[in-house]
């Protein structure tokens, strides 16, 4: 196949696979949410899309805060110090949503020994009440008397509308790789999305709560037996979730710069679809599933148009499934090694 | 009494298996609850570690009463089991099991000296210690999730059927090493199937039939009953 002539130049090509890439890497950070429940509980979280979709919001609101809503266009090095501040909020707000919809949609259905369709309706609902609770943000910011001060950047009739951070941040090139200038923001997401799965990793094979992780997943009532506290462990899978989509939200908004209350929904599609490429319950498959999802569909857009870029990322899902049902690295959570 | 079972019932949604157990556990001995498939005994040794819900009766660790106690809370209190089936990780190696066995555990250089005290009960473990768990032979793994449980240094330790599909000598191998983890001071409560080796090896013994104690008494005792020599002897030790 001539490289060269499908992407016209293979200039592009490499631009295409660092644009992947940087996608890539933010669906991997979400997908480490589907897959670190599934390996634990077996289970599909689907209101893990509004665990993320929350975060970006956080990143704005950080930014409206602490900058204000007048628009501005930053360089990176400048946003940094606000961008530090938004990771966090993100991180909370991400990991708190994760919390209540274990504590609520989950915890109840699981004590009684529900059916797991039971608990994907579960889930699919508090999907749905947790997109349309921000969609009514406006109103809620209202009843705590917050409405004049947010009426300015949350107009009932907006509420819907896409929502963007004041602040643009300017990506700069740092140096040249095959031609393509790769930026600062690219380099930062890229980086930033890999030490935390490297940190998460570790802490799953290396520390005690890895290991207890790790035995829930692989047998929970040995677990219990040895004196892993199960609902404890449970809840950490969520919450470790909830912080890598909140880091997942702050460098989405880096890139794209603006969210909506419907934004989780296709992000989320596209990490769970990362998460069972690579092998669902397994970290380093989510990690892979999810670079490997960024770059086929950056290339699938650049060959066939970029109205194709979907259709190449679920037709991808499906052969690679076909080859390997249970996923690239396959392995799950529980059988990983240290 | 280190541990006291009163009038224990546990039911399985409307089907009761086990009804108004009561038997106690003396400090240092080796207590047997042998009987059939069905009979009750793991439902026993599951609900004494706390994995299943009690409908009536108490258990009584200690004299502390911890019939809703967590299961997470009672290995803490020094009630550990190797579960039916042998329950081990399979996707850790030997080692990541056995320190599994300590993992409410803080004090380091103690552990260290269980692990010692492991491989020497089952030198075959320290052999593998860096396979992994779920490729071992049947025998290794039931080892691994004995020498488990005593990782957590427990006052009682729990075994359910642990020569469970095992070869006869191996069987042996495994009943003269329940003597000797009794022997270094841990008290054990054993279910079994195997009644004749469990008898030799017991203290006191317990039989059930559908969910009830039937007959107690010294493992000497049962050995010699006639009820129990044609149900669960076979007529010939």
């Amino acid at each position: 196949m001539d490289l060269g002539a499908l992407f016209g130049s293979f200039d592009n090509f490499l631009s295409f696979t660092i644009g992947g890439l940087v996608f890539g890497a933010i669906y991997a950070l979400i997908a480490l949410g589907y897959t670190m429940v599934y390996g634990v509980l077996q289970l599909i979280n689907f209101a893990h899309s509004e665990v993320f979709m929350y975060g970006t919001f956080a990143v704005a609101w950080t930014f409206i805060f602490l900058h204000g809503t007048e628009s501005a266009s930053w360089s990176l090095g400048k946003a940094l110090p606000i961008l530090l501040v938004a990771l966090v909020a993100a991180m909370v707000m991400s990991a708190a949503i994760a919390l209540l919809i274990e504590r609520f949609a989950y915890r109840p259905l699981i004590k009684k020994g529900a059916p797991k369709l039971i608990a994907l309706i579960s889930a699919i609902g508090a999907s749905f009440a947790l997109a349309e609770a921000m969609g009514l943000r406006d109103r809620f910011a209202g009843w705590v008397g917050l409405k004049d001060d947010l009426a300015d950047y949350v107009a009932p009739d907006k509420a819907r509308d896409v929502f963007s951070n004041p602040v643009t941040i300017e990506p700069h090139k740092l140096f040249e790789l095959g031609g393509y200038g790769v930026t600062d923001v690219d380099l930062v997401i890229i980086a930033a999305a890999l030490l935390m799965m490297v940190g998460l990793d570790q802490l799953i094979r290396r520390t005690r709560l890895g290991r207890g992780i790790r035995a829930t997943a692989q047998d929970p009532e040995s677990a219990a037996l040895m004196g892993v506290n199960s609902t404890r462990v449970v809840q950490l899978t969520f919450l470790i979730g909830g912080l890598m989509a909140g880091a997942a939200a702050t460098l989405y908004m880096m890139k794209i710069g603006s969210t909506r209350q419907n934004a989780g929904f296709i992000l989320g599609v596209k990490a769970f679809t990362a998460a069972v490429m690579g092998g669902i319950g397994n970290l380093r498959g989510a990690l892979l599933g999810g670079l490997v999802l960024g770059v086929m569909e950056n290339w699938g857009a650049a060959v066939f148009g970029s109205e194709w870029r979907d259709v190449v990322a679920f037709v991808l899902l499906v052969l690679i499934l076909l080859v390997r049902p249970s996923g690239i690295l396959g392995e799950s959570l529980g059988k990983a090694r240290a | 009494m280190l541990l006291e079972v009163e009038g224990l019932c546990v039911n399985y949604g409307h089907i009761e298996a086990i009804r108004d157990i009561s038997f106690g556990v003396e400090e240092g001995t080796v207590t047997t609850l042998i009987g059939a498939n069905g009979a009750g005994k793991t439902t026993t040794l599951k609900t004494l570690s706390g994995l299943r819900k009690v409908r009536a009766g108490k258990v009584i660790f200690e004299g502390k009463d911890i019939t809703h106690l967590p299961a997470h809370e009672r290995v803490k209190m020094g009630l550990s089991q190797s579960p039916e089936g042998r329950g081990i990780f399979p996707g850790m190696t030997v080692r990541e099991n056995l320190f599994m066995g300590a993992y409410t555990r803080r004090d380091k250089p103690e552990m260290a000296v269980d692990f010692d005290r492991v491989m020497g009960l089952f030198p075959r473990l320290e052999e593998r210690i860096d396979q992994v768990a779920g490729t071992m032979s049947g025998g290794e793994q039931q080892m691994l999730a004995m020498g488990r449980a005593l990782m957590a240094r427990p006052r009682v330790v729990l075994l359910d059927e642990p020569s469970m599909g095992l070869a006869p000598k191996l069987i042996a191998q495994i009943f003269s090493i329940i003597t000797e983890i009794n022997e270094q001071g841990t008290t054990v409560l054993l279910v079994e199937q195997n009644a004749a080796q469990a008898l030799k090896r017991a203290h006191t013994a317990h039989v059930l039939e559908t969910g009830e104690i039937v007959r107690s008494g010294t493992g000497a005792e049962l050995a010699g009953d006639d009820s129990v020599k044609a149900a669960y002897l076979g007529g010939d030790i």
